[in-house]
Formats: C-alpha cells, structure tokens, sequence
C-alpha cells in the first residue's frame, strides 16, 4: 500500500464489546458516505443504488441487505454503507456517477463509529429507550426503521436492521462516551421490562 | 415537556432533540432602515404568556430550521410549519383561533 493511502484504519474502541442482558458491540469497519443533493435526482438515486445495490429507502426508513445499507437522513441527505473492502471502489464508483456539482458526497467512514445492540427483540429496544427520546416500541418502530435524534448528550442515529438488532452511529470523537452510556444501559440486574 | 414534530423530516420528538431560535417572523432591517425599525429588529421582542410564534431547529436529527406556534403557559404544541415563510399557513392559525379565541401576537389575531 503506498504511503498516500495513510497508515491502516483502526476502530475507535478496538472492537470493544460488551455482553450485558443485551450485547454492546463495536462494529467493524464499514465505508460510510454521505450523499447530499435532491433526493429525486436520479444521478443521485444511481449513485446511491449503485454502491449499495439495495432500493431508495422512504422517509425516515433504511434500505439494507447485510452490511450494505441506504439510510435516509433528512430531505437532502442519505448515508449509504457498504462492507469497508469495498471502500476503494465506492470511491471511484462516485466520482464517476456524481458529476453534478449540486449533488455531492463525502467519505466520513473514519469520521464515525459505529455500535450494535443484540438480543431479545424487547430488551434490544429498551436499552436504545433508556438513551433516547424516541418511540421504540414494536409498533412505532419497526425492523427497517431509521431515527436520527440523540443518545445522553451527543447526536446519534438509530435504525433497526432486524428484530432483536439495533445498530447505533455516532461521531468517532464521542464513541467512548457512547459505548459507556450502552454498556451500562444494559448492565444485569438494570432491566425494566418496557416492552415486554 | 413541548412535543414537536420535525416538518421536514416528519419526526415527532421531545424539546431536548430541538434547539429554540428566539421569536418567528422578525423582519431584518438593513443598514437603510431608520433608527427605531432597527432598534425594534435588534431589541424587541415579545413575551407573551399564550400563544407563541418561535423558530426551532432539529439540531439532532435532520439539522432543519422550521417554525412551530405553541402556547408558552401550557406547551400545547398547535402546529409546525415551514422555515421559509413570513407567516403562518392559514390553517394552523385557524387552529388556534379555534384553541385559543381572540388570542393576539403581534398583528396576527
């Protein structure tokens, strides 16, 4: 690997983990992009489509299959995923479909981190409840849904891959502090039981 | 607790996910405007107990401006609306004259 290329991307907690009533896990390294321009543009729709081969997702939903994955993040911004060797590629691949100046993307891989909660599909939602202000019951938040909001102090997004599932991103600079407050959300003994 | 939903993104979350802009609709006076309509731009602002006009952000979620109309003594949330606007859709107002009869902001009524 030559030297531009810079030394070997490593995860902010080293793949720290945690098995409590549900297990806290660092995520491995995924090519994480933002995309930002008019949803219904279709270089962009291409764009999106293309790295992640899964279909647009709706309005406060993600479109995934495994590691790949579209989510949409407001009216003019999505995050698309894809498993981290296949990063280089997915650099290229957007130079070439994004050449309208008003669509645009950013490769923020290294600038986030990226956490999953598993277990049963009840005590999976109440660790994520007891962070966040949102509505994770089965029926306000079901396996495909995607929430933007905050976890204890810092922004985050929150998204269901599948039940008993939920992955968590946040900003690199703030993965301490979200893997603690995960961790000791899902201690022994500190279930409630809110959905069941 | 104030209840909003985000008209941008549609999400429906609690204050601590939004960040509060100060008051709605204030007009912007230029380095042409005279004195007191500066004055009145830069200082003065109204503090009603009632029905409120603010501007709100959904800092951590879709990261939008919008504007929401709520009532400063109860934190009934009447309505979200669009940033990009120097009034209140019709409706919502209608909404509130129905809630709240003969309220008065500034010159909306």
């Amino acid at each position: 690997m030559s030297d531009l290329s810079g030394p070997t991307p490593v995860l902010a907690l080293g793949g720290a983990a945690f098995d409590g009533y549900v297990r806290v896990a660092e995520e491995p390294l995924r090519a994480m992009f933002t995309l930002r321009g008019d949803l219904s543009a279709k270089a962009l729709k291409n764009a999106a489509t293309g790295l992640a081969a899964v279909d647009m997702p709706g309005q406060g939903q993600v479109a995934l299959n495994g590691e790949h994955c579209i989510a949409w993040m407001s009216p003019d911004e999505l995050l698309v995923m894809t498993p981290w060797d296949e990063h280089a590629k997915a650099l290229g691949q957007l130079d070439a479909t994004l050449t309208d100046p008003a669509l645009n993307y950013t490769d923020v891989s290294q600038a986030r981190a990226l956490f999953s909660l598993s277990g049963p599909d009840g005590l999976v939602r109440e660790v994520a409840a007891k962070l966040a202000p949102v509505d994770l019951s089965p029926a306000a938040f079901p396996a495909g849904s995607f929430r933007r909001s905050r976890i204890g102090q810092v922004s985050a997004a929150i998204w269901m891959p599948a039940p008993g599932r939920i992955e968590v991103v946040c900003f690199r600079s703030v993965a301490d502090y979200v893997f603690t407050l995960l961790r000791d959300a899902a201690r022994p003994g500190s279930e409630v039981g809110l959905f069941g | 607790m104030l209840l909003l939903e985000c008209p941008c993104c549609g999400q429906r979350g609690e204050e601590t996910e939004f960040h509060c802009g100060g008051e709605a609709h204030i007009t912007r006076e230029g380095p042409g405007a005279d004195d007191a309509a500066f004055e009145n731009y830069m200082f003065e602002r109204v503090n009603p107990k009632g029905v409120h006009f603010e501007r709100w952000r959904h800092v951590h979620g879709c990261g939008k401006w919008f504007h929401a109309a709520r009532d400063s003594a109860t934190l009934e949330v009447f309505g979200t609306y669009a940033a990009a606007t120097h009034r209140p859709p019709e409706e919502l107002l209608e909404t509130i004259r129905a809630k709240r009869p003969g309220f008065k902001w500034r010159e909306l009524a």
